[in-house]
């Protein structure tokens, strides 16, 4: 394969610079930059208008989910050029936050299961911001056995009433709509009683509250659904179908989260070649040398394979689960960097005030994010389990509840 | 693809029994091996059409590198063409190119380059071997193949400093030091005023290393991925097979789990290969940054790997019996032989650019 741009490549890329150029917020660049890890700085700005501004000027222009068909809102662009534009819309990317779980895992489930009519109605306002989707999913009980989920759907008439809890949901509190995964069939093993939709978010009988998380913020939230009604038509895939169209889902969010994740290399790098320690010079200390190798090997790795995926992709093949290895990778790598940077600080290095502290104090926002990325969208557990069993072809899980209706599975408290 | 042609050959003529051969001392190499690549044209892959060779490029090179390395193949390739081939390339001058390039990249002859003197990992100024008026001497520790190297290229010092120089080896004495790879042929080579020649004009010797050192690390990762992928392989298939209270031993989570790290550092490591072969055929700007990349993520996964084969096989693992040990030593000597893991790790971070 190729690592450097074809002439058709730097023709794209030109234009993608010449309109950034010209359009970009650029009086949002300095805050952006220097944005705490896990947030959009926008200074004196709203984060949300500010998103949403920035993404209907791209959808005005074609630039907003490049690679979707042109009819939904996209550019229908190659996945290159797709990954040219990421790279040259750099900092602005990170005002993009609110729309990832809309764009990168509610669209293509969309995409690949809802009707013609519903994909034209929906698809382009999702792609130009002005309406924002969440993912419902998890829940109270069953996060890693996802299948073992309990919120209920129930046939009413032309309608289906959902009772039940989700949790870990990004964005619902700003969110327009979601797409919900439900049990409508407790009486047959668990896999097989899954039903998918998509939903009005202001329907009658959602509550939503945020979740203050260990670190102080609060990005996800516990939805609770109370006899709120979804027609039928608002189904996605069969009755008992919605594992597949899950795993339609997950293995985009994979993709999505693996493709453009931090690794906090940049950061640890910037740290070292300031930092004076005992012996002088951070980066001048053999110890401090060899982490430094192992983490650009590690980060690199993962750029090169994203790279090989996106070149896969281009000949018309499908990333498979090897693309699980991004976020496994990064969320460790990313948990060891702060830890290292901090120490080598000493008692300085627990300052978290971001006037204070080096580079507003990002190292220190990782070490208390850095455990979710190890467990949101598939722990460092699942992720090994699916290397191993679909990567390596080793034996599944031994599972107490295989072939078990749903009802019958022993559920603990 | 060559890389087909050169895995079926291995396969049928490269099993573990040909490799058990060479390390319980029955030949030196494996010359039959050796002759079936020159036959195929393999030594010669990345020499220029001009000296003999088939001027199929770096990339053909690093994928052969792959298969030679899976298989474990006991035969001087390493020495004979990523270094001695190499050095002869870059330094030599026409008439050393003339003369030895044909012969190696035929097979016919073997070549290597010897730099350690001692137990020490060597730097600029602990050479002590010493070339003056046409005459080679002092003594080389450990040569890569050394037993069987038909001609060397040797860091030496000179009244001008460091310089590479070629010399034949029929007059000079040499023994087989024993090492955690006994199929790498290493020997200590004693030269006493033997006949030698500068390579090419005069030049920094020690920065000649470097950079011959950094085009064959990629080529050396390459081997040490081909080695770590069938090391897991084998992991995974007795893992299948291998049964403990009543099932699989690969359905336990904490063998499942082993494995799929080493899968992730295989990964890794096969991603910064593919950048630095392309770096390496392109002969681009980053190349020592791709180079010792790819060297430190390799470097890492072959070991992981190899250590881990055995923990996967338990007692097994460790007897003479089991293959487990062919890929450990290997991949010990691997990681040593052109620079440990720490000097290829500083190597990667001087190579940095200043803004990550």
């Amino acid at each position: 394969m190729d690592f450097s741009d074809t002439k058709e490549e730097a023709a794209f890329r030109e234009e993608v610079q010449g309109w950034i150029a010209e359009n970009a917020p650029d009086y949002l660049f300095e805050s952006l930059s220097t944005s705490g890890f896990g947030s959009t700085g926008t200074g004196d700005y709203d984060p949300l208008t500010e998103a949403k501004k920035w993404q209907k000027k791209k959808a005005d222009a074609g630039w907003a989910c490049i690679q979707w068909p042109k009819e939904y809102g996209g550019r229908g662009a190659t996945p290159i050029e797709s990954v040219i534009w990421g790279q040259e819309e750099g900092v602005y990317a990170r005002l993009s936050g609110n729309f990832i779980i809309g764009q990168g895992m509610c669209a293509p489930t969309m995409m690949a299961f809802a009707s013609e009519e519903h994909k034209q109605h929906y698809l382009p306002k999702l792609a130009s911001g002005e309406e924002v989707w969440c993912q419902l999913f998890s829940e109270p009980h069953s996060g890693s056995d996802l299948a073992g989920l309990r919120t209920r759907a129930e046939k009413d008439g032309d309608d289906w009433v959902i009772n039940g809890q989700k949790i870990w949901t990004s964005g619902a509190q700003h969110s327009d709509y979601g797409i919900l995964i439900t049990r409508t069939d407790p009486e047959v093993p668990k896999h097989r009683g899954l039903t998918m939709f998509f939903l009005d978010m202001k329907s009658e009988g959602i509550d939503i509250r945020p979740i203050k998380q260990s670190n102080g913020d609060s990005g996800f939230n516990e939805v609770y659904f109370d006899n709120v009604r979804i027609p039928d038509s608002q189904r996605l895939g069969g009755v008992g179908d919605g594992w597949k169209v899950a795993l339609t889902t997950l293995m985009n969010e994979r993709l999505a989260i693996g493709g453009s994740i931090a690794t906090g290399f940049a950061e640890i790098k910037e740290l070292v070649d300031e930092l004076k320690i005992a012996t002088g010079t951070a980066i001048d200390n053999p110890a401090v040398r060899s982490r430094l190798a192992d983490w650009y090997a590690k980060s690199a790795g993962l750029k090169n394979t994203a790279a090989r995926a996106i070149s896969a992709l281009s000949k018309g093949e499908t990333p498979g689960p090897e693309n699980s290895i991004g976020k496994l990778v990064a969320g460790g790598m990313m948990q060891d960097i702060a830890k290292f940077a901090l120490d080598l600080q000493g008692l300085g290095g627990a300052i978290v005030d971001p006037e204070i502290q080096a580079s507003s104090a990002r190292l220190q926002g990782m070490l208390m994010r850095s455990p979710a990325v190890r467990i949101e969208g598939g722990t460092d557990q699942i992720l090994r389990n699916i290397i191993s069993e679909r990567v390596l072809g080793l034996p599944e899980e031994m599972r107490a509840d295989k072939g078990m209706p749903f009802s019958k599975i022993p559920k603990g408290g | 693809m060559v890389q087909d042609q050169i895995s079926r050959f291995l396969r049928d003529k490269c099993d573990f029994s040909v490799f058990r051969s060479v390390l319980e001392g029955d030949e030196p190499y494996a010359e039959a091996v050796w002759r079936g690549l020159s036959e195929m044209g393999v030594q010669g892959s990345a020499i220029s059409g001009d000296y003999g060779g088939v001027d199929a490029g770096y990339l053909t090179l690093c994928l052969a590198a792959r298969e030679l390395g899976a298989h474990l193949a006991p035969v001087p390739f390493s020495s004979s063409i990523y270094l001695a081939a190499e050095a002869i390339s870059r330094y030599g001058s026409e008439l050393q190119k003339e003369t030895w390039l044909p012969k190696l990249a035929a097979g016919q002859v073997i070549g290597t380059l010897a730099v350690s003197e001692s137990v020490l990992e060597p730097t600029s100024d602990s050479i002590a071997t010493t070339f003056a008026n046409g005459k080679l001497t002092g003594v080389k520790l450990i040569v890569p193949h050394g037993l069987v190297a038909d001609v060397a290229i040797v860091l030496a010092k000179t009244d001008e400093g460091l310089s590479l120089v070629l010399t034949e080896l029929e007059n000079s004495k040499r023994e087989k030091v024993d090492t955690v790879d006994p199929t790498m042929a290493s020997a200590t080579i004693e030269f006493s005023e033997v006949d030698a020649q500068v390579l090419g004009s005069a030049h920094d010797g020690w920065a000649a290393i470097s950079d011959i050192y950094n085009r064959a690390a990629v080529l050396y990762a390459f081997e040490q991925i081909g080695g770590a992928e069938q090391a897991l392989q084998m992991a995974v298939n007795y893992a299948k097979e291998r049964f403990a209270f009543g099932r699989p031993i690969g359905s336990f989570q904490a063998l499942k789990h082993m494995m799929a790290d080493m899968y992730v550092a295989l990964k890794l490591a096969e991603s910064n290969c593919y950048y630095a072969a392309w770096a390496l055929q392109n002969d681009t700007d980053d190349l020592d940054l791709a180079a010792a990349t790819a060297r430190v993520s390799a470097t890492q996964a072959f070991q992981l790997c190899a250590r881990d084969n055995i923990q996967v096989h338990g007692g097994m693992g460790f007897t003479w019996e089991f293959d487990c040990h062919l890929y450990y030593r290997r991949s010990n000597y691997l990681t040593l032989i052109i620079g440990g893991l720490s000097t290829w790790e500083d190597k990667l971070v001087y190579a940095l650019p200043d803004v990550a």
